[in-house]
């Protein structure tokens, strides 16, 4: 792994303390509370968190896809140089999809019934390049192979729906990717396909990363899809984003409450059939009235007097991996106990079988 | 067998506790519409127009039926006249008023009637599905395929003039447009999980429409329904305009303006009022159906 | 407070069960669901037009008191498969026979069959009625049954404070007004209400964050053992199928292409479709992310499905018998497959160092 070089180039993605606040119904909305994120060119980081957490609300920040009336964006945002939030309509138009692009969980909303696909592909390079509608065609049909398209030249003319579930997101991967743009944001975009063709997908989008170069940005509620291509894991909670380190790391040795509670409940993560689940009790806090203190404090197993006070700030925990916790020392020791639990279990199948 | 007979049925164990009741889904959309500025301007002016109706006897300023030669067709503001005086020289000002009962008759009664015919028809056909829904949605759509204007005409003229014949054709014009709506909103609930479930309980079509589909399709269609008032009101000018709805004497704001459209020339401002009157209760109901229909959108 | 209907479901359960324990409590044998594609004028004269074969021939059976998983791709039939259970919709061929009578005959009318199993839906909103308040949902199955008014509210808190909702808060309260993890509560509650004994979960908690999944899964594991129940469990994740599961059938084109204990059949699964289908389970483990998928394209459609085994598009060990050969259900300690390498004599060259293989152990 090439991390010292890419530590030496700025961040392709940069956003400081971002916060998106929503004025549509009766209480304003915080939806993002402070956000701080970096991704360096030719690097997947996964934003991964539950409905509500804001993880999605990021993403699109990233983009300025917010209705611009009703909601109120604070903080910088910095990709490949321009400073998103300062972009006119017109550059903002220039930056959609050049720059930074993204595709989404349901294609078939996202891509336009009426056109076929490579009309669609055509016409975006078009609107940002000069260059022949045949020579755009070309383009497209090597995006087509790029993002391996069986039989691409006749797939260019058909419309979304004709199209299976994986072969439509592949085409809407190669819209994303028509004019070249270095950052690829994803939001949750193997969500609504089968295991199989999810696996797909996800390798597809690691191939990309590695030879184009992209920079991704994939937001998802899976780790389990998230491990798959993420370099680095960034959890997200009410807004703020609780832990973040390499892959390898978070998963391993989960330092944030939360990230560990998830990892717990997942079904494939119970030590046993029949053993309960490790559930979070409760439900994520109102985002129209946020706590002063840390706003998992509520459900959280290890929590103090402390905790309640103030929003605990990062605690570095080498590497890169920092969690926004008092208690990372607890969690910690959870996670070794656990370990110890697994490798007694173990053992203790292995003696009887 | 039946083994619910014989089941030993738990007895209520407490006695029903107080709980929290959210507030009704009508009551919501009420208080929606309060907040509304546009829904409660035109309810204000919808609630005048009804009271001037109802209390018209009370508040007329003059006899709308009094005739004057000698003060035919004055102008707005003349003296004793404050809205100027008709072809007749009768006072605009207490025909308008009392136009106001007549009118709102002909716009409320025939899509009131329509309505509950329209909304049954439409439920059975939606609910019903298959061959029951294509028979009678085709049926429909024979009486759909004639523009309403002239559906309306050539009923009242075949049915003879009067006000009775005039509501009868305009029933006969809102009842398949009524009967659609349901009928497109009915197939929706239809495909709904909870209609699927309450089936999958054994509970029967009747009880099922009752409970579960009654209480989603009503709405829709009702605010369908008070869009169709404004038509309505002007239909039934209409058809009063060609002889073929209320008669004269009678103030009504459409036979009014067809009286006076002779003196589109002379008094183009008393000439208008008529039409100034049905514009204005038709944008009413309009945009009170419009507030409607947001506010009851759950999800917003 | 307890609860009130525990005992006396426990009580009817005993009254009504046919056969002892061993007998099955659900058999479905050849059931069978073509839909007639939407064909023009000229196609309907001519008597052509397209069949979606959602369901082609399926057999299996639920036992008394187990959790049957159903898995599968998208297409692979197990939803249509569970509305033909419920009678949602009619089956084109095929018998259901639920704890020794067939559904539909008159010693088990479909009302009654209808009280006895009940489900629960995938979307957790669409599924309740947005005009009723939590509990009208819950008591209007029991009230369809003849149970009185202020009864069926009863029993309906109960189960709301049996599922973990507290009924003086949330009884009186609209679907709207609850979060997606309450309302599949409240969905499972009104499933309980009629007291059935088998409960199909469509897909009952795919819709609902990781954390609240866990909540409502020990919530069912609890239910299940309480009132005695037996699930039908449809889920497109494995993890999860494979957590609650007794045994695991494997759907693929709207045949059955194996069944057999949970544990057994996801450490060594005998049906290349159900390996491929295991493979494609993200690892959560960094360092040995999946290289290679294990199946390439989509799930074919079921319009026009392939002849012979119809996994055999997309098998890694297909050979030319399989384009021939439709494999029938094997059944081999406690596990039924579906593929002509398990059918010794079928012509696979894979068969018979299989049937050796089994010979010898």
């Amino acid at each position: 792994m090439n991390t010292a070089s890419r530590a030496d180039s700025a961040p392709i993605v940069s956003v400081r303390d971002l916060r998106v606040t929503f004025n549509g119904g009766k209480k304003p909305v915080s939806a993002v509370n402070g956000v701080d994120l970096s991704v360096a060119r030719g690097e997947t980081v996964a934003l991964i968190g539950e409905s509500g957490s804001g993880k999605s609300v990021t993403l699109r920040s990233l983009l300025r896809l917010h209705p611009e009336r009703r909601t109120r964006i604070e903080g910088r945002i910095e990709v490949a140089g321009e400073d998103v939030l300062a972009l006119g309509s017109r550059a903002l138009a220039d930056y959609r999809g050049r720059v930074a692009s993204m595709i989404f969980q349901e294609p078939l909303l996202a891509l336009d019934p009426v056109y076929t696909v490579g009309q669609q592909i055509v016409e975006s390079i078009r609107r940002h390049e000069r260059i022949s509608p045949a020579e755009a065609r070309k383009r497209a049909l090597e995006l087509f192979e790029r993002v391996r398209i069986p039989s691409p030249e006749r797939r260019l003319d058909a419309y979304p729906h004709e199209m299976s579930g994986g072969m439509r997101q592949r085409a809407m991967i190669a819209l994303a990717l028509a004019c070249r743009p270095q950052v690829l944001l994803a939001d949750e975009p193997t969500t609504a396909l089968d295991a199989t063709v999810q696996i797909q997908i996800l390798l597809l989008l690691r191939e990309l990363q590695r030879e184009l170069g992209l920079a991704i940005v994939f937001v998802t509620h899976d780790m389990g899809a998230a491990v798959e291509v993420a370099d680095r894991f960034a959890v997200m909670y009410a807004g703020r984003i609780v832990e973040e380190g390499p892959t390898r790391e978070v998963i391993r040795n989960p330092r944030h409450p939360y990230t560990l509670a998830l990892m717990q409940a997942r079904a494939d993560g119970a030590m046993e059939k029949g053993a309960r689940l490790a559930s979070i009790p409760g439900a994520p806090p109102d985002l129209a009235q946020l706590p002063t203190g840390c706003a998992f404090a509520e459900r959280c197993t290890f929590v103090q007097p402390a905790c309640l006070q103030s929003r605990p700030e990062a605690v570095e925990l080498g590497g890169g991996h920092r969690a926004r916790c008092l208690r990372t020392d607890a969690t910690a020791q959870a996670v070794a106990q656990s370990a110890r639990a697994t490798a007694n279990t173990s053992i203790l199948l292995t003696e009887t079988a | 067998m039946n083994t619910t007979a014989s089941l030993p049925l738990p007895q209520p164990r407490t006695k029903v506790e107080a709980i929290e009741r959210s507030p009704g889904f009508w009551s919501g959309v009420l208080a929606k519409l309060m907040r509304d500025p546009v829904a409660l301007g035109a309810g204000a002016v919808l609630l005048a127009l009804i009271v001037m109706a109802i209390f018209a006897n009370q508040l007329l300023p003059a006899d709308p039926y009094a005739t004057s030669m000698f003060k035919r067709l004055k102008p707005i503001g003349f003296e004793g006249y404050p809205l100027g005086a008709d072809e007749l020289g009768r006072d605009m000002l207490s025909r308008l008023m009392l136009g106001t009962r007549l009118s709102l008759f002909m716009g409320i009664t025939p899509v009131l009637i329509a309505f509950v015919i329209g909304s049954a028809i439409g439920i059975l056909a939606g609910y019903a599905g298959g061959l029951v829904n294509t028979l009678i949605m085709r049926t429909i759509d024979i009486l759909y395929a004639f523009p309403s204007v002239l559906l309306a005409i050539a009923l009242s003229g075949a049915l003879g003039a009067g006000i009775g014949n005039a509501l009868l054709s305009l029933t006969i014009v809102f009842i398949p447009q009524i009967a659609r709506v349901a009928e497109s909103v009915t197939t929706q609930v239809r495909g709904r999980d909870y209609v699927e479930a309450a089936r999958a309980s054994g509970a029967g079509p009747f009880t099922i429409v009752r409970v579960h589909v009654l209480g989603n399709v009503l709405g829709p269609i009702f605010v369908f329904a008070t869009s169709l008032i404004a038509v309505s009101m002007i239909l039934a000018s209409g058809l009063s305009f060609l002889g073929l709805g209320v008669r004269p004497p009678e103030p009504e704001w459409g036979l009014m303006l067809n009286t006076l459209r002779t003196a589109i020339y002379s008094q183009p401002l008393v000439a208008a009022l008529p039409g100034v009157m049905i514009f204005i209760t038709s944008i009413s109901f309009n945009l009170l159906s419009d507030s409607l229909r947001s506010a009851m959108d759950v999800k917003s | 407070m307890s609860i009130g209907i525990s005992i006396e479901h426990i009580g009817v359960a005993a009254d009504s069960d046919r056969g002892g324990p061993a007998q099955p409590l659900l058999t479905v044998n050849g059931l069978v669901k073509h839909f007639d594609l939407k064909k023009g004028f000229v196609d309907t004269v001519m008597g052509r037009g397209k069949v979606v074969r959602a369901v082609d021939g399926v057999d299996f059976r639920i036992l008394k008191g187990e959790t049957l998983g159903v898995v599968g791709e998208s297409g692979c039939g197990k939803s249509t498969t569970a509305r033909l259970l419920m009678h949602l919709i009619d089956p084109s061929a095929g018998e259901i026979v639920f704890n020794g009578e067939t559904v539909g005959s008159p010693a088990l009318p479909l009302r009654e069959y209808r009280r006895q199993v009940q489900m629960v839906f995938q979307d957790s909103y669409s599924s309740l009625n947005p005009r009723l308040t939590i509990q009208d949902s819950i008591a209007f199955g029991p009230q369809v049954h003849g149970v009185p008014k202020q009864e069926a509210i009863t029993r309906a808190r109960n189960l709301l404070e049996r599922v973990g909702l507290e009924p003086r808060r949330f009884a009186g309260r609209y679907p709207h007004e609850l979060s997606g993890g309450q309302r599949q509560r409240v969905n499972i509650a009104r499933a309980l209400a009629c007291e059935p004994r088998l409960v199909i979960l469509d897909e009952a908690v795919s819709a609902l964050d990781k954390s609240v999944e866990a909540q409502v899964l020990n919530l069912l594991m609890d239910l299940k053992e309480e009132f005695g129940l037996t699930y039908l469990f449809i889920s497109h994740d494995l993890h999860v199928a494979r957590y609650i599961s007794d045994r695991v059938m494997v759907m693929y084109l709207g045949k059955v292409a194996e069944t057999g204990p949970a544990e057994a059949l996801f450490e060594q699964p005998l049906h290349p479709y159900t390996r491929a289908l295991l493979s494609s389970m993200p690892s959560m483990d960094p360092d040995r992310r999946t290289e290679e998928a294990a199946l390439a394209g989509d799930p074919p459609n079921p319009i026009d499905p392939p002849p012979g085994c119809r996994f055999h598009t997309r098998c890694p060990l297909a050979e030319a018998v399989c384009s021939q050969r439709a494999p029938s259900l094997k059944t081999r300690q406690r596990r039924e497959t579906a593929c002509l390498i398990h059918e010794p004599g079928s012509g696979h060259s894979h068969a018979a160092a299989v049937a050796a293989a089994v010979h010898a152990s």
